[in-house]
């Protein structure tokens, strides 16, 4: 990738700056010039909160190139507490624990690597979030204690 | 507008073609829809193609086309719409000659995709490089997202996901041009390896080279060049959001629902009078969404119809009779105008073993990426 490429998506990757629209409130992750919600073009600046809940997932077994060492791993749609949605990895656990409803926080991680000579590229991955007491939780451990025996 | 009728059609085999190249795939599919109606000349052409640049970087194919075609000097493009660039080259000669432009017009789609050591890179770039890709998401893995968000809102299992490919695989083996034309057992498609979950290698069409063709021109020239020609009532095109992440639905494929409605309000009929369909099924879960997009089952039952035998041949509304991108092969920028040569032979009685009896309304419906672009077309026999 070239670097300008790579650069110019360093406000969305490493601080998830994404837009919010003056006129309807809709938010747009990456920021986006024109609401997609409402076409409106006041938009405000804002950044997400590093935590969210996921849509939908899979465990992608059969990777891109630049993923190859990482197979088989979690792939999910998740949505901040702001309402934006963002596709991204879910790490740090078993990737068959991940599920619509978990609720996950945002981690700045090293996501692929161009090879020699090339830029390394950073962004976010999601990493389970336990909320605190309850069965959820508990639910979550024992199945987490699982995959690690 | 004029009525606009297509009066030939041509097809390679799809599959591993090792002794053909891009162009030969594409003359011998375009020059076995030319003869076949006798025609010496063409006005246009369009070739849809989605990624020959990437695949054996050869971009330029209109001219390309054209003179190995012997018809340099005609005006042709190439056109690009991901996996439904077949559907789109379709519906811009389709435009072509019904607004006056030209007279006869040549719809092919080709592709190359067996000499490309990257094809799950390529296809990457159909969805949204800077949000998807870069976070290590594939095609299947987008489809699989879609199946697991259909899973949770409609109950549709793997099984049901399962039932689609055996069912298309039994249509496939009547299928000579088929790249798989043998059956399959939904035990065989339940152990086959896991590609993205919950998708696995059975659930997923195969990287394939081929090329269809199909000509146009007004219905009232078509008699010079066939007896039964069919005809375009409805070419309609939709776009929706790019990335899975701005959908309303994720289950839900929004550009199909709308290029849908849209080829239905042109043609004057509902999905009710459909007799034939090819849709999409790059995926088995694409033809369960795309099935309920265009109205042919209820939101959430799309699942259940290809284990009941709704959409099997001697079914209430036979789907994929070709045996679909599952088992014919999706050679992708070849695949819409291929939908529409299985529908022009259903509509003209050709379509032999997979025939549909009396089968009078047929409809394709051709798609790009995760269903950003869309294309359906309705066509008549006559």
């Amino acid at each position: 990738m070239p670097s300008p490429r790579y650069w110019r998506e360093i406000p969305s990757r490493y601080r998830l700056e994404a837009t919010r629209c003056g006129d309807c409130g809709r938010v747009a992750y990456p920021p986006r010039r024109i609401c997609f919600a409402c076409r409106s073009t006041a938009a405000e600046t804002i950044e997400l909160s590093h935590e969210g809940r996921v849509i939908t997932s899979t465990v992608v077994h059969v990777p891109p190139h630049a993923f190859l060492m990482e197979a088989p791993y979690a792939l999910a749609i998740i949505e901040t507490p702001e309402g934006a949605r963002m596709m991204v990895q879910v790490a740090d656990c078993d990737p068959e624990s991940v599920e619509a409803g978990m609720m996950v926080a945002l981690e700045f991680r090293l996501i692929r690597k161009e090879g020699k000579g090339g830029i390394l590229c950073y962004g976010h991955k999601a990493v389970p979030a336990y909320p605190i007491g309850g069965e959820a939780e508990a639910e979550l451990r024992a199945r987490e204690e699982v995959a690690h025996a | 507008m004029r009525d606009v009728a297509i009066v030939a059609a041509g097809m390679t085999r799809f599959g591993e073609l090792w002794n053909a190249s891009l162009r030969d795939l594409f003359v011998e599919a375009a020059q076995q829809a030319l003869v076949t109606a006798g025609a010496d000349h063409l006005d246009a052409m369009y070739v849809g193609n989605m990624s020959a640049g990437q695949f054996v970087g050869q971009e330029h194919l209109g001219p390309l086309m054209a003179d190995h075609l012997g018809m340099a000097g005609v005006p042709s493009v190439r056109v690009e719409s991901a996996c439904a660039s077949g559907g789109v080259a379709l519906r811009t000669a389709f435009l072509e000659v019904a607004c006056g432009g030209s007279d006869l017009v040549l719809a092919a789609g080709v592709e190359k995709m067996t000499d490309s050591p990257d094809v799950t890179e390529v296809l990457a770039t159909a969805s949204d490089q800077e949000t998807e890709v870069y976070n290590g998401a594939t095609f299947p893995g987008l489809y699989a997202l879609i199946a697991r968000a259909h899973m949770a809102a409609h109950g549709t299992t793997e099984e049901d996901l399962a039932w689609v490919s055996v069912k298309s695989h039994r249509h496939g083996a009547l299928n000579e041009h088929a790249q798989f034309p043998r059956e399959l057992t939904v035990d065989q498609v339940l152990s086959s390896a896991p590609v993205s979950e919950p998708l696995r290698l059975l659930n997923c069409s195969p990287v394939s080279d081929g090329a269809a063709a199909v000509l146009l021109c007004p219905l009232d020239q078509a008699k010079q060049y066939t007896d039964r020609p069919v005809v375009i009532r409805g070419a309609a095109m939709a776009t929706g959001s790019m990335a899975l992440t701005d959908r309303r639905d994720v289950a839900f494929l929004d550009a199909v629902e709308a290029a849908g409605a849209r080829a239905y309000e042109m043609a004057g009929i509902g999905p009710e009078q459909v007799d034939v369909a090819e849709v999409h099924d790059c995926f088995s879960i694409a033809e369960i969404c795309c099935i309920e997009a265009l109205g042919f089952t209820p939101l959430g039952e799309g699942r259940h119809c290809a284990r009941t035998g709704e959409t099997a041949l001697g079914g209430r509304l036979p789907i994929n009779t070709s045996g679909g991108l599952k088992s014919k092969g999706h050679p992708v920028g070849a695949t819409g105008v291929a939908q529409a040569v299985e529908l022009f032979e259903q509509l003209t009685g050709g379509a032999g073993a997979r025939q549909v009896a009396g089968a009078e309304f047929g409809l394709a419906q051709n798609m790009g990426g995760t269903g950003a672009s869309s294309v359906v077309h309705i066509l008549q026999a006559t």
